[in-house]
C-alpha cells in the first residue's frame, strides 16, 4: 500500500490526536508564559465597544444570558468583559436568562466581576439578576408590552415592582441598551426579530455569539444590531479595547479571550494543513487514474 | 392595533392569499412545477439499502419542540420514511429530545404503517424520548449509531451545535445520510458530511408532499419579490404560533 | 374520527388564528399569551411522558442485556439521583426571606448538592461534548474539502482566507502589504468575505427558509397539512 493510500485511509483518530496536540500545546505555552497574540480590531467589535461607551452613565442595560455551559468556552470570556465594561461605565445592569442554565452563568459572572471588582454596586439598585424565564421568544414579546409580567420576581424571589433598579420600567423599551450573549435559539436573532426591530431605534442592541452563528447576524448589522462580537476572535478584540480603555494591568480573568486565540491559531493552521494534504492526495490519485 | 406591525400584517395577508390561489390552482389540475430534488429520490434507496443489509434506519427529528415548524416538517418526513420502511420491512429507530415530539412521531409512524398495509410493523418502543438536554441527547444518539450501525441516517429538523457531531458519526459507521434543516448556520456541516442535504426551503418543499402542499409553497414564492424576509417572518410567526398551539392541544 | 382528527384540527386552526391575530391587535394580546401559556403547561406535563419513556427504554435495555446496557444503567442512575436531589431540595438551606420554610431556598445555589451536580458534572460534560466539534471539524475538513470542480475550488480559497484571516496568522502573512492594498490583507479580506459574500448568501437562504416556514405554517392553518395528526400527508 502506497503512502498516499495510507494517508487517504488514515484512521480519523490520528486526526483527532493531531487536533488535541494543536490545541493543548498553545494552552500550556500561554499558561506558562502568559504571552498572548495581538489582535487587529474589526469594525463590528469596535462598534460594540463604542455602543457601550456612548450609553450615558447611570443608564439601565438589559443583559441577556442566552447560552449554557456547552458554549461557555467561547462565550463566557465575552460575557465577563461585557459585564466589566458596563460596570466600569457605571451602567445599571439587569441580567435575565431565556436559557435555563443561563441563569447559573449569570450568577457566576456577577460573582466574578461585580462581586470581586465592583463591591460598591448594590444588588437591586445598581445590578440585579432576574433569573430564568421559560417561554423563549414569547417572553420577549411579553417584555415589549409589560416588563414586570415577564419577570414578576427576581432570582432571589423579590417582587420586581419593589426593586429600585426597575423603577420607571414599563416595557423593554425603557432600556436604552440590550446586551445579548447568545449561543442559538432563542438568542440574538430572536431579540432582533421580536423586540429591537419593532422599537425602531429607541433601543440599541449589541450581541456576542458563537463563531458559527455569527453569519446569520450580519444581515442585521448595523441597523438593528449596533455591534457584534463574532466568536472568540471578536471577544479577544473587544477585550483588548476594554483593557486599553480601563488601563492598568488586567487580571487573568480579563485576558481569557486573548489567551484562547492561541489554540484558535494552531487549530486553524492544522485545518489548513489537513485540507492541503487532502487535496494533494486527491490530485495525485486523480492523475494516477485512481480517483 | 399595533400600528408598527400593519405592514407586516399586509405581507401576511398577501402570502395567505397567494397560498390559497395556488392551492386552488393545484386542485384544479395545475400544480406548480417543482424541480427534482435528489435527496428526496434517495429516500427509497437509503431505506432499501438498510433492508438489504439487515440494519436499522435512524431518524433524528432535530432537537426542538413541536412549536418549531422545522420539527413539524421533520415529523412529516418521518411519516414518509416510515411508510417506505414498512413496505420494505425495515426497522426505523427514532430517538427524540422532546416528549411532545415523541408522541407526534409515534402517531406519524403508526399512521404510516397503516397506510403501508402493515400495521403490525409499528413498534412504539422504537420511538423513545432521551433528554431535553442538547448534548445528553447527542451522546445517546451517537452511542446508538456506534453500537447499532444504522445503514441509513435521516437528520431532519432543527439542529444546532450537534449537527456535525451527528453527521460525522453517521459517516464513520458507513451510513447513507440524508439531512434537511432550515438552520442556515448548520447547513455547511450537513453539506460537508452527508450524502444528500435538503437546503432551507427544499426541506419544506420536500415535506409539502401533495399538490395542495406544493401549491402553498408556490404561493409563497410567487407573492414575494422584494422584502420577502420581513413578510415571511411575519407569516412564519403566525404559522409558528399556530403549530405551537395546535400541536400541543392535539397531543394533550 | 371526529375525536382524533376533526376536533384537534379545529382547535389548531382556532388557536393558531387567535395567536396570529393577537400579534397584531393589542386588545386580544392576552389571548395569544394565554394560548402560549397553555402550550408551556402541556409541554411541562409531557415531561412525565418523557420520563416514562426514558425509564421504560432503559429498563428494557438492561433486562435484555442489550449492547451497551451499562450505559442505560448509568442513565437511569443519573436520572433518578438528579430527580430526587432536585425535587426534594436535598441540602438546600432556607431562603433568608422565609427562614421558617425549609424548602424555600433555591436548588441552584452554589454549594448545594444540586448546584454541585450542575457545576462538577453537567457543566464539564456538556462543555466536553461541544468541544468534540473541533475534532469532527478537522476530520470533516480532511475528508470533504476536495477541489473537485470550480465551485469547490472557490469554496477552498474562501475557507483558507477565513481560516487564516480570523487568527494572527493573517496578520503575519500579509501585514507587509502597503496601505493602498490593505483591503487585500487577510484579516480585512476575511471580514469582507463574511460581511459581503457571506451576508448575501445568508440573506438568500434566510429568505428561502422564511418562505418555507410561512408555507408550512399556512398549510397547517388552512388544514391542508394533517401529517402532524398522524395519518396522511397533505390534502
Amino acid at each position: 500500500m502506497s503512502v498516499l493510500d495510507r494517508l487517504d485511509r488514515l484512521d480519523r483518530r490520528w486526526i483527532f490526536l493531531a487536533m488535541f496536540v494543536a490545541v493543548a500545546a498553545p494552552i500550556l505555552y500561554i499558561g506558562v508564559t502568559g504571552r498572548t497574540l495581538p489582535e487587529k480590531v474589526t469594525s463590528t467589535s469596535r462598534a460594540v465597544y463604542e455602543a457601550i461607551e456612548a450609553t450615558p452613565e447611570g443608564s439601565r442595560v438589559l443583559f441577556a444570558f442566552d447560552f449554557d455551559p456547552a458554549s461557555a468556552g467561547e462565550l463566557q470570556p465575552m460575557a465577563t468583559d461585557l459585564m466589566r465594561h458596563c460596570a466600569a461605565r457605571k451602567l445599571r445592569i439587569v441580567c435575565i436568562a431565556l436559557w435555563p442554565l443561563g441563569n447559573n452563568l449569570a450568577e457566576e459572572t456577577i460573582a466574578n466581576v461585580i462581586g470581586a471588582d465592583f463591591p460598591h454596586m448594590r444588588d437591586g439598585v445598581d445590578f440585579v439578576n432576574l433569573g430564568f424565564q421559560s417561554g423563549q421568544q414569547q417572553v420577549m414579546t411579553v417584555l415589549t408590552t409589560n416588563f414586570r409580567k415577564g419577570f414578576p420576581v427576581d432570582e432571589r424571589g423579590r417582587d420586581t415592582a419593589d426593586l429600585p433598579i426597575l423603577q420607571g420600567v414599563k416595557t423593554v423599551a425603557d432600556f436604552p441598551l440590550l446586551v445579548d450573549v447568545g449561543a442559538g435559539y432563542p438568542g440574538a436573532k430572536e431579540w432582533v426579530q421580536y423586540v429591537v426591530t419593532g422599537l425602531k431605534g429607541s433601543m440599541r442592541m449589541v450581541a456576542g455569539t458563537t463563531g458559527v452563528s455569527t453569519p446569520q447576524l450580519f444581515p442585521y448589522y448595523p441597523d438593528q444590531l449596533a455591534g457584534i462580537l463574532a466568536g472568540i476572535k471578536g471577544a479577544a478584540e473587544y477585550e483588548m479595547l476594554v483593557n486599553e480603555g480601563l488601563g492598568g494591568a488586567p487580571a487573568a480573568k480579563y485576558m481569557e479571550a486573548q489567551r484562547r486565540m492561541g489554540p484558535q491559531l494552531s487549530g486553524h493552521l492544522l485545518l489548513v494543513g489537513l485540507i492541503v494534504l487532502g487535496n494533494v492526495i486527491h490530485f495525485r490519485r486523480s492523475r494516477g487514474g485512481q480517483a | 392595533m399595533h400600528e408598527e406591525r400593519i405592514a407586516l400584517a399586509a405581507w401576511m395577508l398577501g402570502i395567505a392569499l397567494a397560498t390559497i390561489i395556488f392551492v386552488m390552482r393545484s386542485r384544479r389540475g395545475k400544480p406548480p412545477v417543482i424541480r427534482r430534488i435528489a435527496a428526496l429520490e434517495a429516500v427509497d434507496d437509503a431505506v432499501g439499502r438498510a433492508t438489504e443489509m439487515g440494519r436499522p434506519v435512524l431518524f433524528v427529528p432535530g432537537i426542538m419542540d413541536m412549536d418549531d415548524i422545522q420539527t413539524v416538517a421533520g415529523v412529516t418526513m418521518l411519516g414518509r420514511v416510515a411508510r417506505t420502511a414498512a413496505e420494505y420491512d425495515a426497522v426505523v429507530q427514532v430517538p427524540t429530545s422532546r416528549s411532545l415530539v415523541m408522541e407526534a412521531a409515534r402517531d406519524a409512524v403508526q399512521a404510516a404503517c397503516l397506510t403501508a398495509g402493515r400495521p403490525e410493523a409499528y413498534q412504539a418502543d422504537r420511538i423513545h424520548y432521551v433528554s431535553d438536554e442538547q448534548f445528553a441527547y447527542v451522546a445517546h444518539v451517537t452511542g446508538a449509531m456506534i453500537r447499532e450501525r444504522p445503514a441509513a441516517c435521516f437528520l431532519m429538523g432543527s439542529f444546532y451545535g450537534e449537527s456535525l457531531i451527528l453527521a460525522e458519526t453517521g459517516n464513520s459507521v458507513g451510513a447513507i445520510q440524508i439531512a434537511g434543516t432550515g438552520e442556515s448556520s448548520q447547513l455547511p456541516f450537513f453539506v460537508a458530511a452527508c450524502d444528500y442535504t435538503l437546503i432551507g426551503e427544499e426541506f419544506f418543499v420536500a415535506s409539502a408532499g401533495g399538490p395542495a402542499g406544493l401549491g402553498a409553497v408556490a404561493g409563497c414564492r410567487e407573492d414575494l419579490r422584494d422584502d420577502v424576509h420581513r413578510g415571511g417572518h411575519g407569516a412564519g410567526h403566525g404559522g409558528r404560533a399556530l403549530a405551537r398551539a395546535g400541536v400541543a392541544l392535539r397531543v394533550a | 374520527m371526529i375525536a382524533r382528527r376533526v376536533v384537534p384540527m379545529a382547535i389548531a386552526i382556532v388557536a393558531g388564528l387567535v395567536m396570529a391575530v393577537s400579534y397584531f391587535v393589542r386588545s386580544i394580546e392576552w389571548m395569544g399569551e394565554a394560548a402560549a401559556d397553555v402550550f408551556n403547561v402541556i409541554a411541562a406535563i409531557a415531561f412525565v411522558l418523557g420520563a416514562g419513556s426514558l425509564l421504560k427504554a432503559n429498563l428494557s435495555a438492561i433486562s435484555r442485556r442489550d449492547r451497551g446496557w451499562g450505559y442505560a444503567a448509568v442513565t437511569l442512575a443519573a436520572f433518578l439521583i438528579t430527580l430526587v436531589v432536585g425535587m426534594a431540595k436535598i441540602g438546600v438551606n432556607p431562603s433568608p426571606d422565609a427562614p421558617q420554610a425549609a424548602w424555600s431556598g433555591s436548588q441552584q445555589t452554589a454549594g448545594t448538592p444540586f448546584g454541585w451536580i450542575y457545576e462538577f458534572i453537567l457543566s464539564p460534560l456538556t462543555a466536553t461534548m461541544f468541544a468534540l466539534l473541533a475534532f469532527y471539524v478537522a476530520s470533516a475538513a480532511f475528508r470533504a474539502f476536495r477541489a473537485k470542480n470550480t465551485a469547490a475550488v472557490l469554496l477552498l480559497v474562501t475557507a483558507f482566507v477565513v481560516l487564516l484571516g480570523r487568527t494572527y496568522a493573517g496578520v503575519v502573512l500579509t501585514d507587509w502589504m502597503p496601505a493602498w492594498a490593505s483591503g487585500l490583507r487577510l484579516e480585512n479580506l476575511s471580514s469582507y468575505v463574511m460581511a459581503v459574500f457571506g451576508t448575501a448568501g445568508n440573506r438568500a437562504i434566510m429568505i428561502g427558509i422564511a418562505l418555507g416556514v410561512a408555507a408550512t405554517g399556512l398549510r397547517i392553518l388552512l388544514g391542508l397539512d394533517r401529517s402532524w395528526l398522524g395519518g396522511g400527508g397533505s390534502a
